[in-house]
Formats: structure tokens, sequence, C-alpha cells
């Protein structure tokens, strides 16, 4: 079995969100990159996961990027992971990624494309429906658990209220959340490895340009707190139900 | 040139995030000219008329002869064919576990852009912007979406329900023969929970309450409040409240109309998703304590005081 992993470069979880060029660019300055960690925790790990079961299954790790990505990418093989491909291009909307990985997925014939529930700086959800579309292949989205027996996955979704298992044949895409793996750490001998596994940078597809980012905007700041004292509940009941309006 | 809203539907019911993408469709057939119609999927105890009161007109009932328990690959295919019918301009889902299945499959064969998250009416003077949530709550974004055909998910919890008058006409077509490919094996549902991100108020609870025998309390206060239940990360993780509670960056982000924290710290990965929250209360006993800054109405204070007190005065004003 070969499985592609989507991985995508994002800003540390507890980088400073600022803009820049007038609100056009987000500013980069001092920022720490992280794989994100949807692609990270659940859906390279699980990967990882059915390659030791089975030391058959090929995993590779791809990602949408330019070179400053490279950093992101050896991280990621350090976890584990055969080999990676980068597509050298800024990935600037979820049409533009699911073009190029659909290409690769095409290309490569793979049995199993993961990707994260969502990027932690686009926050779209939309790469790996877009991906299934687009090379007609099975999409369940939201998954917290994959069971491989040969070419059938068992599957649990999320569904509204609960959830839902469900089986299907491979190829397939899937995006991991939170139940789908336990994130790791990786080690020393990991690390090593990953500097000489092979990283395959190849040039976008041509696709059409289908949405562009205009500008961001910071939410407006809160107006600072109203403290109540500890034995005045009764006044945060009023100020709840006749200020706020919100009981 | 019409714009297609699809009819979020859960355990044969619809679901208040079906009445926010309608009100938004509504407003948004307003300011365009463009007719507003709904196309809902399987079976609805509801009454699908009813759904004129929030200004759709039209409704297409797409009845499935196969029963399911949640959206599949096939209702995308539906619903792009049916798009493709009216031609279809503007698609519209709410940013919900169905919209995310949904959305993604349809803008693919439809050849849409697509913006998930959005959290306003489009700017409409210079074709056609939305702004979205990025960075997980922390920033907004505007996108241009270039391509004649768009389809969009709406933020849950982000676009107020209008509710009025009318109903709505309803014609039924068939679904189609299309299967999808994913065989359903069982569904659980998870006893008496109600859905996070679309409740209205939402109490939460961080390491502050030291272990899971404690909890008593918070639930009694949500049940009071008629809130939904969430909890901090390191809560999850060591197994006191389910993986479903956990909200926060890398859990599950919501903007509920109130927030109610207790005994959390605030971190920045947890702020990034409840920040959207129209009203936060910080119950800590740290004055210090960095959600403070983050939040409306606090009280430094000892959780196990304060939240039964709460809870009394609560009960004390329901009963007056
Ligand atoms: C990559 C990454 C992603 C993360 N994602 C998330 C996420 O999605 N969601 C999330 O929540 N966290 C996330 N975290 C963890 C986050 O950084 C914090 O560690 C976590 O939110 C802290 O949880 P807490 O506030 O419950 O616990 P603590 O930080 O231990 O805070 C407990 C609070 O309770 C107060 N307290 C103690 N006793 C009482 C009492 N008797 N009465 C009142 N108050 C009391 C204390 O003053 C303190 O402020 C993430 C971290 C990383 C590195």
């Amino acid at each position: 079995m070969k499985i592609l992993v989507c991985i995508s470069k994002t800003p540390d979880t507890t980088a400073k969100i600022a803009f820049t060029d007038n609100n056009t660019k987000f500013d980069t300055t001092g920022v720490q990159w992280i794989v994100n960690p949807w692609d990270e925790w659940f859906a390279l790990v699980r990967a990882i996961e059915l390659k030791e079961a089975d030391p058959t299954v090929t995993v590779h790790l791809l990602t949408v990027g330019e070179a400053d990505a490279d950093p992101i990418i050896r991280k990621a093989l350090a976890l584990g992971g055969d080999e990676a491909i980068r597509i050298n291009a800024s990935p600037t909307e979820s049409q533009f990624v699911a073009h190029q990985i659909a290409a690769i997925v095409k290309d490569g014939n793979y049995d199993l494309v993961l990707t994260g529930k969502e990027t932690i700086d686009h926050n779209g959800s939309s790469v790996g429906g877009l991906v299934a579309g687009e090379t007609a292949l099975p999409f369940i989205s939201l998954a917290t658990k994959l069971v491989r027996q040969g070419s059938t996955l068992t599957i649990t979704r999320e569904i509204e209220g609960g959830q839902e298992s469900c089986e299907v044949e491979i190829p397939v895409v899937v995006s991991a959340q939170k139940g789908m793996a336990e994130a790791r750490i990786p080690n020393m001998r990991g690390i090593m490895a990953a500097r000489t596994k092979p990283l395959k940078v190849v040039e976008p597809v041509d696709t059409t340009e289908y949405t562009a980012t205009l500008q961001f905007e910071l939410p407006a700041p809160k107006s600072g707190v109203k403290l109540i004292a500890p034995d005045q509940v009764q006044e945060l009941v009023r100020l709840l139900h006749e200020e706020a309006k919100v009981i | 040139m019409s714009i297609l809203v699809y009819i979020d539907i859960a355990n044969g019911k619809i679901k208040k995030a079906a009445h926010e993408v309608i009100s938004y469709g509504a407003d948004l057939s307003a300011a365009t000219g463009d007719p507003l119609i709904g196309v809902a999927i399987g079976s609805c105890q509801d009454k699908l008329e009813e759904l004129g009161s929030y200004g759709l007109t039209e409704v297409i009932h797409l009845g499935k002869e196969i029963e399911q328990n949640a959206p599949t690959e096939a209702d995308a295919w539906a619903i792009s064919a049916l798009a493709s019918e009216m031609k279809a301009k503007t698609l519209l889902f709410s940013h919900s576990l169905s919209g995310k299945l949904l959305a993604p499959l349809t803008a693919a064969s439809l050849k849409a852009g697509i913006v998930t998250g959005v959290v306003s009416q489009p700017e409409l003077n210079n074709g056609f912007s939305v702004k979205k949530s990025v960075f997980s709550g922390k920033a907004f974004a505007k996108i241009a979406i270039k391509t004649d055909v768009r389809v969009l998910t709406i933020n849950p919890n982000s676009y107020p329900v209008k509710q009025g008058s009318g109903n709505a006409t309803v014609s039924t077509k068939a679904y189609g023969t299309a299967q999808s490919r994913i065989r359903t094996i069982k569904a659980e549902k998870t006893s008496g929970a109600m859905s996070l991100t679309e409740a209205e108020i939402v109490v939460s609870a961080g390491r502050g309450l030291k272990g899971p025998e404690n909890w008593g309390m918070v639930e009694e206060l949500a049940g009071e409040l008629n809130a939904a239940l969430a909890c901090s990360r390191p809560v999850a993780d060591a197994h006191w409240r389910p993986h479903h509670e956990h909200v926060g960056q890398t859990g599950i982000a919501i903007a509920p109309n109130l927030y109610v924290a207790i005994g959390i710290s605030g971190a920045i990965q947890h702020l990034a998703g409840v920040n959207r929250s129209k009203v936060i209360v910080v119950i800590n006993k740290d004055p210090e304590a960095p959600f403070f800054k983050a939040a409306d109405y606090g009280i430094v204070g000892d959780a196990f005081e304060v939240i039964p007190q709460l809870t009394a005065a609560l009960k004390k004003v329901k009963a007056s």
C-alpha cells in the first residue's frame, strides 16, 4: 500500500498574528514554523503506524510550498516516512493546493491520501475534499479512527451528534483529526535519518486562479474586563441578563 | 443565477445552522436580486414549508430511498447536479460537519472557488469578496472569489437568524440512483450531548477543577444555563472529559453568545478556539491569569466556592 500524507507549514501556535504591507501579508518577523498539528499528530503518525504494522507499506510526504518549507518537511520525516515531495509553489489558496496534490495522487497511484482536518492558519478544512473530488476518489472527512484489513479500511468519522463507522476500499482520501493517533516526539535516530531521506522538488502544474486573498484584519480588541467580587455572583447574573443580554 | 442553500438536517431535524445559512442567503438574495432556493436531502420530521419564515421561498426536497445517518459523497453529487441544472451561482453550506464534507466535494465538481468559515455578507461592489475567520480566530481575511460559481460555508453562530413569517413552496425531486462508495457499518450517538458548535452558551472548565470527580458542579451550572460543556486540552488529554469537549486551536473552535471559563488559565492555544465568543466570563483564583485580558466579566475567586453560588443565584432568578 502506498500512502501519501499531505503536510502544511504553519506558524507556531504561540506566534504573534500581525500583518504588513497595508495588511495584505502575514508578518513573519520572529515567527517559528511548525508542521501543522492536525497533519503531524494525526495524519502522519497514523501513516507511520500503518507502516510499522506492515513493512511493505510506503509512506510519502507531500507539501506545496517554497524552499523555506524544507526544514518543516525534514521535521516531519524525522517522525517517519520514506521520502518527501515538495511542489515548488506558494500555497496561495485551497483549490490551487488541491490541484497540485491531485496531480501527484494521479501520477503516483496512491492508495491512501491523508490530510489533517484543517490548517491552523487558513482553517480551510477543504483540501482533502477538493483532492477527492478532483481525483474521483471517495472522501471520508474528520476521521477519528482508521483500521486496515488488506485493501479495506474501516474508518470512524465524526457526524452530527455522534460518530459513524464505515468501510471503504482503497484508494481513498481521508482527513484526520483527534483520536486517529497519539502525537509523537521525534528521536535522535529519526532526526539523523531524516537528513538523508530523499526530498524531491517538483514544479507546479498550471491552474487558474479561483480565489485571491485581498486583505487581513485583526478583531477589535476587548474593551477590558469588568471584575465582580466573588461574593457578588448575583451581580454577575444581573450584568449578563441586563447589560450583556446573553442570559 | 440563483443562490442554492443546503439545509442541514440531522436525525430528522432541521439544524439551527440551517436557519443561519438561510438568513445569510436571504440577505444575499435581497442584495443581488437572485432567487434563493433551498435543497433538503432525505427524511425530515420538521416542516420544510416553515423555512419560509427565514426568507426561503422555494425548497427542493430530494427524496432518498436509503436512509442515512449523515451526508455522503452521493449527496454532494446530487447537489452539484441540481446546481448545474439550475445554473446556481452561489452555493451556501454551514461550516459544520456536513458542510466540511459536502462543500469541497461540490466545489471540486463545479470547479468553483471556495471560501470556508465565512463570517459576514460579501462585498459586491467590485466582484465578490467575503470575510472568513483565519489564524484560528485570531484574524480575518477578505477573499475575492474569481470563478463564476462560488461555494461558501458560513461559520456557525456568526450570522444572526432572522425570523419573520411566510411559507416556502416545497417540491419533491428524485434523488437519483448514485450510491456512495462508503458503506456504513454502524452509527453511535453521543448520549445527550448538545452540539458544542451550535450552543448559544458554553460552560467550560480546566485543570483548575483538580479532577474529573469535581465536574458535578460544572454540569449543574451548565444545566441551569442550558449550556453545552467544554474543557481545556489537558483535561481531555488526562481523560477527565471526552475528547469531543476539547476546545481551542487543536480542538473545536466555537463562537457562542456566552462562554464561561472556569479554572482555565487562558493559554494562547485555548483562546484561539474561543475568542470569537461574544461575551466571555472568566472565573479563576489567580488575578494574573491571562484569560482575564480576553474576558468581558471576571471573578477572581475559588471555583469551588463561586460555582455553587452562581448556580444558586441563577436558580433564584429563574424562580422569581
Ligand atoms: C501545539 C499546542 C496546541 C495546544 N492546543 C490547545 C487547545 O486546543 N486547547 C487548549 O485548551 N489548550 C491547548 N494547548 C495547551 C495550552 O497551552 C495550555 O497548556 C492549556 O490550555 C492549559 O489548560 P488549563 O488552563 O486547563 O490548565 P492550567 O494552565 O494548568 O490552568 C489552570 C488554571 O486554573 C486556575 N485554578 C486553579 N485552581 C483553581 C480554583 N480552585 N478556582 C479557580 N481557578 C483555579 C489556575 O489559576 C490556572 O489559571 C496547546 C498547546 C500546544 C503546545
